[in-house]
């Protein structure tokens, strides 16, 4: 029986398990959705039925959500739903021929669904895998190094609807690739150590414990991993002596959903550090006097759930979780994992945390924020996957420690996901200041021409600035090291940035709604040789409308990739500039492409070209 | 006597949990705005208010007045991105001005004729919107629609009835009902409710009651919305 043909009752048994399992609250509607997509393939109307009911939401509200998160579907997309990753590093190793291999095997169009219900193939954001890619997600588990022999595999294990857990399970694996080990990713911490060297610091008096352990994290200077660089001691300070109300209390949050495209380094903690992480936020926890903490896992990671549940378990058991933690009265803390859907602008603070309480992730206005008035209301700290680790091993050593390395204003080490044009893509560790230079040498990087530092919504450097330091005062960065050799066109690479905001917008404000489309239309015309010198003065007019009057930082940083690559390979852009004067937008041979697709014509006399340009044909 | 912030050189008094933009309506100030409604909690995504506070942009529909904050508004640079804004909005929806029952009324067109707006400037995308007839008496037509969530608030907040909701994401939110069918008739949805009398454009309308006012002499033929909403919501 096709699963899309599911009976109203069997999908009313799903929802019940599933909002049984959790307790029936509407805040775990993100987790419900996810679960019920899992068991049904799709989001059946029937399912938005039982749900209305067992949980006592409007259906708006269960439709506006699942509508919101780009893998949940409200229509069928086939028992195989598979989503190449898009990330420039994934189009570089040749990401869209593949997907066009696959395509055509399974005779089905890219974005649509097969006649007989069983597959759809499309693209998405990047899926954190850019130093094995290309590649994609199945029903949201990841696979790697895709080859033209592994898709036309991967088409005959659908054509012949193989179970997923039957598939090959080398397509699956996934690699850490450490090229170079510092403090965190050369961690060999016991689960628990950290823990009992902070108890040590005041061995009978919980409270005073918890100052003590606050004075070492601001004495380590330790500063936020997730790019903005907020100083984490004056994070935990501000939610420590925010107010509670009657029944309120404070919440530590973990922010695993690693968007950005060109990161992993999070994926590689979470796989083989997981206690560094989870031990970091107990540490939080104590200094907070929190009792509960979230992992808010992206997504994409959906394969390392299994895995990190085990791990909670492992540490409950072991007494580093739960109740009365190293058998200390009252010292209770617990941790869960909420999976994201695939919306990048859950990475911003407070739209996990709207997430989190099953709600569409858009950005909430702050002032307040979520240290005084975060998840349900209650102080909350959201920290980065890479500072909860740091924090641990500052609990184990000690703040001055960690102070001493790394430079003035960046204490400690940063982790950096290179990719792109490199001999060894991967993870790369250093104490900050390194250089972009060191960084080429260690990783095999040759004939470059540019760097993108920390992702789209980073900074693009040239040569000449390859003596810049990695570390808040000079170069900060999420982590992400994207490399670009001389064979590169970074106008393409541009393009796949603005391409990306705009998917990912979350459509809340009107300056990044309609202004992140607005850019993609333009690079598009720049793409199709129809851009002229205006187009240069509308990007950059665009670029300061939303610099100023966006909601977040999603809108705020859309255009940098933009205005960075005009500013220094501007000839990759004049390239494209046939028409110096003004130039119609509207293209009568590209309008045509409907009617060729139609009638299935690619013959010259189907084709307009027009004689006084001799345009390359686009289609 | 109470404490004062500063809007482009004046002295404006503000009461404690006063937003910039709250306290301005009391004053007699206006500040361009269209998802921001006095009856309901701010919600701060069309951006039109937004005004520079110490030097900073902020949506002046959600930022607490405070004391002494110096506050500009009408500005020159300001108005031309509030213009870009609305003509962003012009091209995102199907606005056809001349043959829209809320010509006169609506305040998006109030507000490109009061900030200026002599064109559309961007490129249309002429999204496809089908437009909901199915109720009785009232018609959906989401051409027009503008995400401000006006209904959404009002039916939630002041009807209890979550008739409407945004979902979508990006360049693809949209308005919804609350059915199954997705058809307005299968709400419960009535002329009375609050969500009826809120929208700023023209997406929900009165049926059979078409141009009963003539054009010409409709709220913004008459005054410009500045003086109308300052009388309305100070």
């Amino acid at each position: 029986m096709a699963v899309t043909e599911l009976h109203g009752e069997a999908v009313a048994g799903i929802v019940d398990r599933v909002a049984q399992h959790y307790g029936r609250d509407p805040t775990y509607l993100v987790q419900i959705l996810r679960e019920v997509q899992e068991a049904c393939d799709w989001i059946p109307p029937e399912a938005v039925d039982r749900l209305e009911t067992v949980l006592r939401v409007p259906r708006t509200k269960i439709e506006g959500v699942a509508g919101f998160y780009y893998f949940f579907y409200t229509r069928p997309r086939g028992r195989y739903r598979i989503l190449f990753s898009d990330n420039i590093t994934d189009r570089m190793l040749g990401n869209i021929p593949l997907m066009e291999r696959l395509c055509q095997a399974l005779w089905i169009e890219p974005g649509k669904v097969s006649e007989d219900g069983l597959v759809s193939v499309d693209k998405t954001s990047c899926t954190g895998m850019c130093d094995q890619g290309p590649a994609l997600l199945v029903n949201n588990l990841a696979i790697t190094r895709l080859s033209e022999a592994r898709v036309d595999a991967i088409a005959d294990l659908v054509r012949n609807a193989v179970p997923l857990a039957d598939w090959p399970a080398e397509f699956f694996a996934v690699a850490d690739n450490v090229r170079r080990a510092d403090l965190l990713l050369g961690s060999s911490l016991a689960p628990g150590e950290a823990l009992k060297a902070m108890v040590a610091r005041a061995p009978d008096r919980n409270e005073e414990g918890a100052v003590a352990m606050l004075n070492e994290i601001r004495c380590s200077n330790l500063r936020g991993r997730g790019g903005a660089g907020f100083t984490t001691a004056l994070k935990w300070e501000a939610c420590r002596n925010a107010p509670l109300q009657p029944g309120q209390q404070r919440f530590v949050v973990c922010n695993a959903d690693e968007g950005e495209p060109g990161t992993f380094k999070d994926r590689v903690l979470l796989t083989s550090h997981a206690d560094l992480v989870f031990e970091g936020m107990t540490v939080a926890a104590y200094v907070l006097g929190a009792r509960r903490g979230f992992l808010y896992l992206r997504g994409e990671y959906r394969y390392l759930l299994d895995p990190l549940n085990a791990v909670l378990q492992r540490r409950r058991s072991a007494g580093l979780l739960g109740a009365n933690i190293l058998g200390i009265p009252g010292a209770d803390f617990d941790i869960e994992i909420h999976l994201g859907a695939g919306a990048y602008v859950c990475g911003e603070e407070s739209a996990l945390i709207e997430s989190l309480e099953g709600k569409r992730g858009t950005p909430r206005n702050r002032p307040p924020f979520p240290v005084t008035n975060g998840y349900l209301d209650q102080p909350t700290v959201v920290n980065n996957v890479e500072t909860y680790a740091a924090a641990a091993l500052i609990a184990l050593n000690g703040g001055e420690w960690y102070a001493g390395i790394g430079t003035r204003q960046s204490a400690g080490t940063k982790i950096l996901s290179v990719s792109g044009d490199c001999a060894q893509p991967g993870l790369y560790e250093y104490p900050f200041g390194v250089t972009v230079r060191q960084v080429l040498e260690d990783c095999g990087g040759k004939d470059v021409q540019a760097v993108q530092i920390s992702g789209p919504s980073g900074i693009c450097i040239s040569p000449d600035e390859f003596d810049r330091r990695i570390g808040f005062e000079d170069l900060p960065t999420a982590g992400a090291f994207m490399v670009f050799n001389h064979s590169r066109d970074m106008f393409e690479v541009a393009r796949n940035f603005v391409h990306f905001f705009q998917h990912e917008s979350c459509g809340f404000c009107t300056p990044c709604r309609v202004g992140t489309s607005l850019l993609k239309n333009l690079m598009d015309k720049l793409h199709n040789g129809h851009g002229s010198p205006y187009d240069f003065t509308e990007i950059e007019k665009l670029n300061q409308l939303l610099l100023s009057m966006s909601h977040c930082g999603l809108g705020h940083t859309a255009c940098n990739p933009v205005l960075d690559t005009i500013a220094k390979f501007r000839p990759a852009y004049e390239r494209r500039l046939e028409h110096t004067d003004f130039t119609p937008a509207f293209d009568l041979d590209r309008a045509l492409a409907a009617a060729r697709q139609m009638t299935g014509r690619d013959d010259p006399g189907a084709h307009i070209v027009p004689e006084e340009f001799g345009e390359e044909k686009t289609s | 006597m109470s404490a004062t912030f500063t809007l482009d050189g004046k002295a404006i008094p503000y009461e404690e949990g006063d937003t910039i933009h709250q306290a301005a309506s009391k004053a007699g100030v206006f500040i361009p705005h269209l998802c921001y409604h006095p009856d309901f909690k701010p919600h701060g995504s069309c951006k039109l208010c937004t005004v520079k506070v110490n030097g900073r942009q902020t949506a002046s529909c959600t930022m607490r007045a405070a004391a002494g904050m110096q506050v500009e508004s009408e500005t020159e640079e300001l108005n031309a991105e509030r213009r870009a804004l609305t003509q962003m909005l012009f091209v995102e929806g199907n606005h056809f001005c001349p043959s829209c029952e809320k010509s006169g009324d609506c305040k998006l067109q109030a507000t490109a004729y009061h900030l200026g707006m002599m064109s559309p400037h961007f490129d249309h995308f002429f999204p496809d919107r089908p437009v909901d007839a199915s109720h009785s008496e009232v018609l959906l037509d989401f051409n027009r629609c503008i995400l401000c969530s006006l209904c959404v608030r009002a039916s939630r907040d002041v009807d209890g009835k979550n008739v409407f909701a945004l979902s979508g994401r990006g360049i693809k939110t949209h308005l919804i009902v609350n059915a199954k069918s997705g058809r307005l008739a299968d709400t419960d949805f009535t002329l009375a409710d609050k969500a009826a009398q809120v929208c700023p454009v023209g997406v929900i309308l009165k049926k059979r009651r078409g141009f009963s006012v003539p054009i010409g002499e409709r709220t913004f033929d008459k005054a410009p919305i500045g003086d109308v909403l300052v009388k309305e919501e100070g």
